[in-house]
C-alpha cells in the first residue's frame, strides 16, 4: 500500500480499478496473450466496429461531395475485408500469441512495405491506406472509439489532463472517478465530476505511473488522497467515509420534493448545468427546478464537422421534453479559448482568453449562429426554451444578436414552422464591462446569468487555467461579489431577475452573501441541487443580509 | 480444370476497385481459382494479392479454375472481369 497525494476538486470517495485514459496515436506495446481465442474476438470486433464506421463515413461522403470523393473510404472497406489480412492478423495472434493491436500494426506494416515496393504510383499511395484503416482498427481495440475506456467494470480513470473535446465523449457508465496528474480546480475534469457526482483528484504529477494500471486504489476526493492497493485498515477507514457519505444522500433524499425557501419565506430558483441531453437524467432524480445553463458546445465538440440544424434540433427538442415544461435555458456556443474544434479552423491566438470566441464567432460568422438559433427556435415549440448569450460586453452586440433572432423568426413565420414567439432572451455576465453596463444591458433581456469563473478570471486578471495560480484565483474576492451586487441591482431596477450559472452557485459558504445581494436563481451540478436546498432552508435573510452587506460594501 | 483468358482494358490496371469486385466474386466458389499474369499468380479470392499481381492495361490474364463448381465459376469470372477490367 502507498498514498499519492493530490487537491481534491469533487468529493466521494470511490473504490475500484485504476485505469489510464486511452488516446490515439499511443504506442503500441507488444504484450503475451494467453486465450488467443478471445484475443482473435477482439481483432473481429474491433474489424467490424470500423467496417460500421467506413460505411457511415463513405455514406456521409457521398452525401457531402459525390460518389467519387467517397471512393477511398470504399476502398478501405474493401482492402479490411481482405482474407490475407485478416488471415495474416489471426495467424500472428495464435501463433505467437501476442495482443491484437501489435499483429495489426505489424501485418499492416508488411503489406505496406510490399506495395510500397511496386513500381506503380497508384500501388505505391495505397500502402497509405493499409496504414490508414490498421490505424483506425487500432484505434478502436485500444478503446479511443468506445469512450476512451476499454474496460467492463467501471473504473478510476487516470490522465494527464482531459481536453473538452475528450470529456463529451467520455463513456460515463464507466467512470467512478478521476485522477489527474495536471490540471486545476476549474479544468474541465472537475467541472464533470461535480456534474456526475464523484470524485476527482487534481494535480498528482509525476506520481501518476503507468504501473497503476491495473491496480485496486480507493480515492478520497475531499482529502485528495489516492490509496494504491489500500490495506484492510485504511480500506475498512474509506469505506466507512463512503458509507457515511451516502447516508448523507440519502437524508438530502429526504428534501426532494420541498421548496428552495429561506426561513423568513424567501424564495430561489435551484436549476441545474447540464453538458449534454444525457445530464437530463441525474437533473432529475436531484430534483432541479430546471436547466439553467444547457451548454451547446458538446454538438460542436464531438463533431468532425459544424452540427446540422436537424441535429441541433433534436438534441434541443429532447432536453425541453424530458423537462417537462421546466425552464432550459440553453447558452449559444461558446467555442474558442480553452473550447476548440479544428473544422471551426480558428487561427492560433496569442491570448485565446481575449480572443475570438463565444458570440464574438457568433456575429462574425453569423450563417454558424442563424443555424443555431433557428435549431432552438423550432425546438422551443416543444417546451419552455430560454436562450442565453455568453460573453457580452457591449450594448450594440446586444442589438445585434435581438436583430438576427428577429430574423429568424420572421423566416420560421414564412416557412410556417411553429415556435415559440416569446421565448426569452438572457446574456451571461462574465465580464467586468458587462457589469459596468449592466443598467442599460439590462433594458435589452429578460434575465442575466453569471459565469463567476471568467467573471473572476477577467475582473482578477488570473488565468483559470493556469496551473500554479489557485491561490490568486479568488472567486469569494470582495471584487468579484462587489461586482455580483452591482449586477443584481441594474437587474432588479430593470425588473428582471438575475442567477448565477457559475461553479461558485454551489459554494454553500457564498448562499447567505447571495441571498443578501439579491440573487434569484442558482443554476449548480445536479448533484448540488439539495445540498444546496439544505443551505437555503436554514438561512434566515432577515437577520444575516443587512451585516453581510455592510462587511462587502463598507469601507 | 477449366482455363480461360482475358485481356484488361482499364486504363489503371487491376486497382482496389476490381480487385475487390474479382475477390468477392471469386470467393462465392468452393473451386480453387488462380490468377497468372507476367509470371506471376495470385490467389483470385485475396484482394491484395490480385492488387500485387502489378496487372496492366493491355496485359492477358489466365485464370485456372479447379473444382466441382468450375463451369459456374468461370461464367462469373467471366462477367466480374468484363465488368471490372
Amino acid at each position: 500500500m502507498y498514498t499519492i497525494q493530490g487537491k481534491g476538486v469533487s468529493k466521494g470517495v470511490a473504490n475500484g480499478p485504476v485505469y489510464f485514459y486511452r488516446r490515439g496515436g499511443g504506442e503500441i506495446v507488444k504484450t503475451a496473450v494467453a486465450d488467443a481465442a478471445a484475443e482473435k474476438q477482439r481483432f473481429e470486433n474491433a474489424r467490424s466496429t470500423a467496417m460500421e464506421q467506413l460505411a457511415a463515413l463513405y455514406e456521409k461522403a457521398v452525401a457531402e461531395v459525390g460518389e467519387e470523393g467517397a471512393a477511398l473510404f470504399e476502398a478501405h472497406q474493401m482492402m479490411l475485408e481482405d482474407l490475407d489480412y485478416i488471415d495474416g492478423i489471426n495467424d500472428m495472434i495464435e501463433g505467437e500469441g501476442v495482443n491484437a493491436e501489435y499483429a495489426v500494426s505489424q501485418v499492416a506494416e508488411q503489406f505496406a512495405a510490399m506495395l510500397a515496393a511496386m513500381d506503380d504510383a497508384y500501388m505505391q499511395a495505397r500502402a497509405a491506406d493499409v496504414k490508414d484503416i490498421s490505424n483506425r482498427v487500432i484505434g478502436i481495440l485500444q478503446g479511443v472509439v468506445a469512450g476512451g475506456i476499454d474496460s467492463d467494470v467501471p473504473v478510476i480513470l487516470a490522465s494527464d489532463d482531459l481536453a473538452p473535446s475528450e470529456t463529451v465523449q467520455l463513456d460515463k457508465s464507466k467512470i467512478l472517478g478521476f485522477v489527474t496528474s495536471g490540471g486545476s480546480g476549474n479544468s474541465h475534469t472537475a467541472i464533470l465530476a461535480r456534474t456526475m457526482g464523484i470524485p476527482a483528484i487534481i494535480g498528482v504529477g509525476d506520481a501518476l505511473k503507468d504501473s497503476l494500471e491495473g491496480k485496486s486504489a480507493i480515492i478520497d476526493g475531499e482529502t485528495g488522497e489516492v490509496v494504491v492497493e489500500p490495506d484492510a485498515i485504511t480500506s475498512e477507514r474509506l469505506l466507512k467515509k463512503q458509507a457515511k457519505e451516502r447516508a448523507l444522500k440519502e437524508l438530502l433524499d429526504q428534501l426532494k420534493g420541498k421548496e428552495n425557501v429561506t426561513i423568513d419565506g424567501r424564495k430561489v430558483m435551484v436549476y441545474c448545468n447540464i453538458g449534454s441531453p444525457d445530464d437530463v437524467d441525474p437533473v432529475l432524480a436531484n430534483d432541479g427546478g430546471g436547466i439553467g445553463l444547457f451548454r451547446s458546445e458538446f454538438l460542436y465538440l464531438q463533431n468532425d464537422d459544424y452540427p446540422t440544424e436537424e441535429q441541433q434540433f433534436k438534441a434541443y427538442k429532447d432536453v425541453a421534453e424530458r423537462m417537462g415544461g421546466k425552464r432550459v435555458i440553453i447558452r449559444t456556443l461558446d467555442i474558442g479559448a480553452d473550447k476548440q474544434a479544428d473544422y471551426f479552423q480558428l487561427d492560433k491566438e496569442e491570448n485565446p482568453a481575449m480572443g475570438l470566441r463565444a458570440i464574438r464567432i457568433c456575429l462574425t460568422r453569423p450563417e454558424v449562429f442563424k443555424t443555431q438559433l433557428r435549431a432552438l427556435y423550432r425546438a422551443s415549440a416543444y417546451g419552455k426554451i430560454a436562450i442565453m448569450f455568453p460573453m457580452i460586453t457591449s450594448v450594440w452586440e446586444v442589438q445585434e444578436i435581438k436583430r438576427i433572432c428577429e430574423a429568424v423568426k420572421a423566416e420560421l413565420r414564412r416557412e410556417e414552422i411553429p415556435f415559440d414567439e416569446n421565448v426569452e432572451l438572457g446574456i451571461m455576465i462574465e465580464t467586468p464591462s458587462a457589469v459596468m453596463m449592466s443598467d442599460r444591458l439590462a433594458k435589452e433581456v429578460d434575465f442575466f446569468s453569471v459565469g463567476t469563473n471568467d467573471l473572476t478570471q477577467y475582473t482578477l486578471a488570473v488565468d483559470r487555467q493556469g496551473n500554479n495560480l489557485d491561490r490568486f484565483f479568488d472567486s469569494h474576492h470582495p471584487a468579484v461579489l462587489r461586482m455580483l451586487k452591482m449586477a443584481a441591482d441594474n437587474a432588479h431596477k430593470a425588473g428582471i431577475w438575475i442567477g448565477i450559472c457559475g461553479e461558485l452557485g454551489a459554494d454553500v459558504s457564498l448562499t447567505e452573501t447571495f441571498l443578501a445581494i439579491g440573487i434569484d436563481e442558482l443554476s449548480v451540478s445536479p448533484s448540488a441541487v439539495l445540498p444546496l436546498r439544505s443551505a437555503i432552508r436554514s438561512i434566515d435573510t432577515s437577520v444575516s443580509s443587512q451585516k453581510i452587506l455592510d462587511e462587502l460594501l463598507g469601507d | 480444370m477449366q482455363t480461360f483468358r482475358y485481356t484488361i482494358q482499364d486504363e489503371i490496371g487491376i486497382h482496389a476497385r476490381p480487385a475487390s469486385m474479382l475477390s468477392r466474386e471469386a470467393g462465392q466458389f468452393s473451386s480453387a481459382i488462380t490468377m497468372e499474369v507476367n509470371g506471376n499468380t495470385a490467389n483470385a479470392k485475396r484482394m491484395m494479392q490480385l492488387m500485387r499481381l502489378d496487372a496492366h492495361c493491355g496485359d492477358q490474364i489466365t485464370v485456372y479454375v479447379d473444382g466441382e463448381d468450375e463451369t459456374e465459376a468461370v461464367q462469373a469470372m467471366l462477367e466480374a472481369f468484363s465488368e471490372n477490367l
